[in-house]
């Protein structure tokens, strides 16, 4: 996850292109991906079996995209409350997300796909409606049946990678938002103090927004890097671009066509996300 | 002294960090409306005493009063009071994310519940008085060390405090910028703000200050009036760093 924003930095070379620049220095790389990728969505518009094969993928790029999306809405904020756990003072808080965090790390995101999806997710909702079917039981019908709501036939294959995947992503987001927030200034939070507002009013009117403008680019880093780890999702049959491929191949043994469209399609994602986080990189620093 | 109850009650004060004593057995009563300026070597504990009067610092053991009020480790308390003690800092500590009018608006809105018209008026009349209304909607990265320092006198006024505390406020300004501040400490001193102020601006203790403190190691050594201070000294520790710093 973190090898990723090093290998495409000089990308932001290109949008200034300056005259006296050497032919040398151009990143002829960057070119060279563009040309594969033009290269390949020309195949797909002459060759007919390529053509197919990029019509039936192209229907997961739904999936791809809601999972990513939705996944890193709740991993942000579990991220947050995570990173707010780090730094908090309160022994029980601090140990149970740094236990969280070092759970998360210590374990390959694919075992933790199917971790929670196959034994977090459903010992939790077990859990709950026990917990409702004995409320109901003493006579608190009501929270009862607000427990035993949901229930695992209920939970699809898609909530529990988009859980899986924001669980596992939370962690890494907790330790950009500790990091965000300790580079602040020890002076903010006292003057802020010192002018009569709580340690929550502080941090929501004085730390945070500062932490978080800080943190955008690594946030941004770490959405290109979920775009990629949602691939791993189609271990759980959930029909993004990675499993609808792999049908596809399955099916017409077409495996050159599906899995050449499929590279091309996540290269051209995250190349256009990338160079998006780069922008912001250079607005926040134009800012300073 | 008179008869008028003490503002600021500060007894028994002990404040160590691990084996240091910071503060060490510091009492003291500042009546309202005084100027205190607290004096002393660095290391010498002045900060720490002026953070524990706000609770910055959780004093190891000892008594705090503010206006006839206990200070606990409460914390709906010690916010509550803060509210009343303005605090500027040598290194300023404004919000660099927001403007100079919602540096100053913040807490008003947010702590004093006001609207925000009515906390742009006053953050705009504190500013008016500190002598940088123009500046209001300026970033504190555009402005020098002086004018951010008389924004952030101004953040501490727009809150009505009762008690102003100045953490050497003067000392990491370039020399032709103390003037400006130290004018704005003086106005308040003479509106009869009460002030207690870390600083070893010799003109300012002459021209504002009621009651001096010089301090050592922790302790009180000397507890005098400005007057008695540069004419009569009693302690031979004060009279070698006022030699020292009084020479240039």
């Amino acid at each position: 996850m973190a090898e990723q924003p090093q290998a495409i930095k000089p990308i932001i070379e290109i949008i200034d292109f300056s005259s006296k620049r050497k032919l040398r220095d151009l990143p002829w790389w960057f070119f060279a991906l563009i040309l594969i990728a033009i290269f390949v969505f020309f195949i797909i518009t002459t060759n007919e079996n390529y053509n197919d094969a990029f019509n039936f993928i192209k229907i997961g790029l739904v999936i791809t995209i809601k999972t990513t999306l939705i996944s890193y809405a709740i991993a942000i904020l579990f991220g947050l409350l995570a990173g707010l756990g780090r730094i908090s003072k309160s022994v029980i808080l601090n140990n149970i997300s740094r236990l969280y965090v070092e759970l998360i790390r210590g374990i390959p995101i694919l075992v933790l796909i199917f971790f929670i999806a196959f034994v977090g997710v459903p010992v939790l909702v077990d859990s709950m409606n026990n917990i409702g079917y004995w409320l109901s039981g003493i006579g608190l019908d009501f929270l009862g049946k607000i427990f035993t709501a949901i229930t695992n036939q209920d939970l699809s294959m898609n909530a529990r990678a988009i859980t899986a995947l924001a669980f596992t992503y939370g962690a890494y987001l907790a330790e950009i938002f500790r990091a965000g927030i300790q580079s602040i200034a020890k002076g903010q939070m006292e003057a802020a103090r010192s002018l009569g507002m709580s340690y929550a009013q502080s941090m929501r009117y004085v730390i945070l927004p500062q932490a978080i403008r800080n943190v955008l680019p690594a946030l941004g880093n770490d959405f290109v890097a979920m775009v990629k780890d949602s691939s791993l999702v189609s271990v759980l049959a959930v029909r993004d671009i990675t499993q609808v491929s792999r049908l596809y191949a399955g099916t017409t043994f077409r495996f050159r066509e599906a899995y050449i469209i499929l590279a091309v399609l996540y290269l051209t994602m995250t190349v256009i996300l990338s160079l998006g986080v780069q922008l912001l990189e250079r607005r926040l620093r134009l800012h300073d | 002294m008179t008869e008028q109850k003490p503002i600021i009650v500060v007894k028994d004060l002990y404040k160590y960090f691990g084996e240091i004593k910071a503060v060490d057995g510091v009492s003291l009563n500042i009546e309202k409306g005084k100027v205190l300026v607290v004096i002393g070597p660095s290391g010498s504990g002045k900060s720490t005493l002026l953070r524990c009067i706000n609770h910055l610092e959780d004093p190891t053991s000892g008594e705090i009063w503010i206006d006839g009020e206990k200070l606990t480790r409460a914390a709906k308390q010690i916010n509550e009071i803060r509210a009343e003690i303005g605090m500027v800092f040598q290194l300023f500590n404004l919000f660099p994310h927001l403007s100079v009018l919602e540096n100053v608006t913040l807490a008003q809105k947010v702590i004093r519940g006001r609207s925000q018209d009515e906390a742009k008026q006053t953050a705009l009349e504190k500013l008016k008085r500190v002598g940088i209304p123009e500046k209001a909607d300026a970033f504190p990265s555009n402005l020098s060390g002086g004018q951010q320092q008389r924004v952030a006198i101004a953040r501490a006024l727009a809150m009505d405090p009762k008690i102003m505390l100045f953490d050497e406020p003067t000392s990491a300004l370039d020399p032709e910028m103390i003037k400006e501040v130290l004018d704005v400490m003086l106005d308040l001193a003479q509106e009869g703000m009460t002030m207690v102020c870390v600083s070893h601006e010799m003109g300012f203790v002459r021209s504002a200050a009621d009651e001096v403190v010089f301090m050592d190691f922790g302790k009180v050594v000397e507890h005098t009036t400005p007057e008695g201070l540069f004419n009569n000294p009693q302690n031979d520790r004060t009279k070698l760093f006022l030699s020292q710093i009084l020479e240039h």
